[in-house]
């Protein structure tokens, strides 16, 4: 039905095939055509223009990687703001709380608050083993109440008696208690939708709050919300504090631009999507499922992915030999956090050995910190060429020239020596086990630490 | 007057304590209205405190369209418009409110319109829409605008998939006052809608109002369903359904395009109803729509109360959407 986003862009590039940086007046005719993008795909407005703002300032000077064109460089560009604002990977659940959890659920009329509770009920109970409860909070619209009973049957969980008549806030209070009288770890809170501008009701899902304290509070939205996501969002954040996002409907086909909206306004993560109405539609949020829809770039961003990979081939494979040598000095490690960084993830070297795609995703989602890598480039960039070449040389008294050279302390050269200490033995183990051996010893945990991550 | 339906003047008459009720109800709507439209109207305030009609200031016009959910290319042709007649003139703030209103006004005129219930009898309403955007809700309202006309009306539960969708109902009929078949949990609701107008046909039913299942227009096989529902009541009565309502939720942006194509390419649809109207969303999606698919508008939900059903206006509709008093 619509022309997908990357076949526009590439088109509006054909003609600039083969220049070297891109100009102040191509990125211009590219974000006319974003705009308007954005727009049908139901992005708000205000949001809409930061976005474009994002794409110009990383756009305009960039150089053009040989073998692609500046179009598809441009949609490079465009699906990595997409997914940055996005969140590049899944915000878990905060379950770290006394039993019983309370999570509550908030949202418009229809927006399908009630199935999301019975499908996260369910994935809750069958996933992470939890003894689940149900508790319906919507005294408005008729036989709600009744409807979460039904769902709670069909995920096998446990359900919140009904007494006619009961106040929300009320209501509220039993469930807790209850839950935690019935031993049960979290207790799911079911509301009335609500309009974001009903002051009268958003004061009561306010009072239900407090009264609940809930470790998670989850505004759920439909798919095919327009520009009134970002009122939405915002006074729903305002009012009780969300804490992520439940995004309903997405095995229609409404292409999601709330999904943005509503990240961008609150910060808050998007949590799950539902994508049917049966209790098993549930399904853990993952960037590309969202991006692709709001903004159909079709081919072209795995296509430029592949030409920067290859570009990065070259000197990953001279690396990875080295590695498997068990030669890595710092010099080596410098270079790979400088790519870590480039590309936002670890898929550098690792990624250019054989098998080693499960350890690249987990170190994608292990969610490095910037912070912590630019502070380690600091610290290899104070060390003397000699230092770098051969680290057995760094004793107290370099480490402490170092620290200061690098606006660090020595606490934290210690760290990365030791990762560094860590990745040379894993590298010579690699050696001696051959890869698939070397595999199955690994474990996520270890990579974190590899990666500097708290 | 203020019901969504054509009545007869005898009907009028009848109505009761009407002074009391229809300032009740204007007062609602309007409320809701203008609380939907602040934020459009504050916009063309802010702009509009320099005289001249110039670039920006359409532009800046546009961007409100747009935020309504009016869609890029409504939007730009409404304010292309604009330019036409009136760039560079001096225009005041009202001026430019009224000039905008009367450019959606005309759009909207030609799909205002209000469903006959007397063109058949029993008339059989099928309601059709995505999952949530009100079917059930806007049949209980009408319902108990049609009994109050006096109207003999069944309703059936045809959706027999979503949990408590039978009892949702069965609440509505008796806010009501009308009669409720059901089936069983997960029956065909083709047989159902065929055993309803058996019954209707029986027992002098004025009015059979279908509620269905809500589904999203991209799913194949529920939309044959609803085909199938469609097909077999036509076994009974061949000129039946006699209006098929596709319900729009006024939060939904442009998919809603998507929804209105694909429902009236697979189900006739003969008229469109518009709720939430009461929320923030302003529902611009339908200026659009009115624009390329020129279907009638037959109500406007505006609240979860009973009452909360008007008839569309369409001066009104534009003129609160713009702000002008
Ligand atoms: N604020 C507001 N809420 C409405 C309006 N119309 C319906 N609702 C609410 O929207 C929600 C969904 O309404 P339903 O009538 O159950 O919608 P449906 O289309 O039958 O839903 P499914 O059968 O589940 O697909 C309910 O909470 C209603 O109270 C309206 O005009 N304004
Ligand atoms: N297709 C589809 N329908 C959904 C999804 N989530 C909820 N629904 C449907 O949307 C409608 C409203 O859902 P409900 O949970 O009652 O919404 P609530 O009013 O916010 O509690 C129901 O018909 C649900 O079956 C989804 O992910 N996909
Ligand atoms: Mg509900
Ligand atoms: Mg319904």
């Amino acid at each position: 039905m619509f022309e997908s986003l990357g076949n526009k862009l590439t088109g509006i590039f054909d003609r600039l095939r083969g220049r070297g940086a891109l100009t102040e007046s191509d990125v211009d005719a590219a974000c006319r055509e974003i705009r308007i993008a954005l727009l049908e795909a139901d992005v708000a407005l205000a949001v809409a223009k930061d976005f474009i703002a994002k794409v110009r300032e990383r756009a305009v000077g960039q150089e053009v990687i040989a073998s692609v064109t500046p179009g598809q460089q441009v949609v490079k560009i465009v699906h990595d703001v997409l997914v940055e604002t996005l969140g590049a990977s899944a915000t878990p659940l905060s379950l770290a709380h006394n039993p019983p959890v309370p999570v509550l659920m908030v949202g418009l009329q229809g927006s399908g608050k009630t199935t999301s509770s019975g499908k996260l009920a369910k994935r809750l109970k069958e996933v992470e083993r939890k003894k689940v409860m149900l508790a319906s909070l919507d005294t408005r619209r008729p036989a709600a109440q009744e409807q979460l009973a039904i769902l709670a049957k069909l995920a096998d969980v446990g359900s919140l008696p009904i007494i006619a008549g009961e106040a929300p806030t009320a209501i509220a209070q039993r469930a807790i208690e209850v839950a935690a009288r019935e031993g049960y770890d979290v207790i799911i809170l079911d509301t009335a939708g609500r309009t974001a501008i009903d002051e009268e009701l958003m004061a009561e899902v306010k009072a239900v709050r407090e009264i609940a304290k809930p470790a998670e509070t989850l505004l759920v939205v439909d798919a095919m919300t327009g520009q009134d996501a970002l009122n939405v969002a915002e006074k729903f954040h305002a009012a009780v504090s969300i804490t992520g996002i439940i995004m309903t409907r997405l095995d229609g086909d409404a292409r999601g631009g709330a999904a943005l909206s509503m990240r961008a306004v609150t910060g808050q993560p998007i949590k799950f999507f539902g994508s049917g109405e049966k209790l098993d539609a549930f399904e853990v949020y993952h960037p590309d499922r969202i991006a692709g829809r709001i903004l159909d770039m079709g081919d072209v961003v795995s296509l430029v992915e592949k030409a920067a990979a290859e570009i990065d081939m070259a000197s990953a494979e001279k690396m990875a030999a080295k590695m498997q040598k068990g030669q890595f000095d710092f010099d080596d490690l410098a270079d790979q956090l400088r790519q870590i960084r480039k590309m936002g993830g670890f898929s550098g070297i690792m990624g250019m050995m054989p098998g080693v795609s499960k350890i690249k995703n987990a170190m994608n989602e292990a969610k490095i910190d910037e912070r912590v890598i630019k502070r380690q480039e600091a610290i290899i960039g104070s060390m003397t060429k000699e230092e770098r070449q051969n680290p057995d040389l760094l004793n107290a008294s370099r480490k402490r020239r170092i620290a200061k050279g690098s606006g660090t302390d020595v606490a934290m050269i210690n760290q990365l020596v030791k990762q560094y200490l860590q990745m040379r033995d894993m590298m010579k183990q690699m050696k001696r086990m051959g890869n698939k051996n070397f595999m199955r010893s690994m474990n996520a945990g270890g990579l974190e630490n590899l990666l500097g991550k708290r | 007057m203020f019901g969504f339906f054509k009545k007869k003047e005898t009907d009028k008459a009848e109505a009761q304590p009407e002074q009391e009720v229809k300032q009740g109800l204007w007062e609602k709507l309007k409320g809701g209205l203008s609380k939907s439209t602040t934020q459009l109207s504050d916009g063309i305030t802010g702009i509009f405190t320099k005289k001249k009609l110039d670039d920006e200031t359409l532009d800046a016009l546009e961007e409100l369209l747009i935020k309504a959910d009016m869609g890029v290319a409504t939007a730009q042709k409404l304010t292309a418009q604009l330019r036409k007649t009136r760039f560079g003139k001096d225009i005041t703030d009202h001026e430019i409110r009224e000039a905008l209103a009367d450019e959606i006004t005309a759009v909207l005129n030609p799909v205002a319109s209000v469903l006959d219930f007397e063109s058949a009898k029993p008339f059989v309403l099928l309601m059709v829409g995505v999952n949530g955007v009100g079917k059930t809700t806007t049949m209980g309202k009408m319902a108990k605008q049609l009994t109050q006309a006096n109207k003999k009306v069944l309703m059936v539960a045809a959706d027999t998939f979503r949990a408590a969708a039978v009892s949702q109902l069965e609440v509505w009929a008796e806010r009501a006052n009308c009669e409720l078949l059901t089936g069983a949990e997960n029956a065909d609701p083709a047989s159902l809608a065929y055993k309803a107008l058996e019954q209707a046909k029986a027992n002098g039913t004025d009015v059979v109002m279908i509620d269905t299942a809500g589904r999203l227009q991209n799913k194949a096989g529920l939309m044959a369903e609803l085909q199938k529902i469609i097909r077999v009541m036509q076994k009974m009565d061949e000129s039946a359904p006699h209006a098929t309502l596709l319900v729009l939720d006024a939060t939904t942006g442009q998919n809603a395009h998507a929804q209105v194509d694909v429902f009236k390419s697979l189900t006739a649809v003969s008229g469109l109803v518009l709720t939430k109207l009461d929320g923030s969303a302003r529902g611009g999606v339908l200026v659009a729509l009115a624009d390329v698919f020129k279907l009638p508008v037959v109500a406007i939900g505006i609240g979860e109360g009973i009452d909360d059903l008007r008839p569309f206006a369409a001066d009104a509709f534009a003129k609160a959407l713009c702000g002008v008093e």
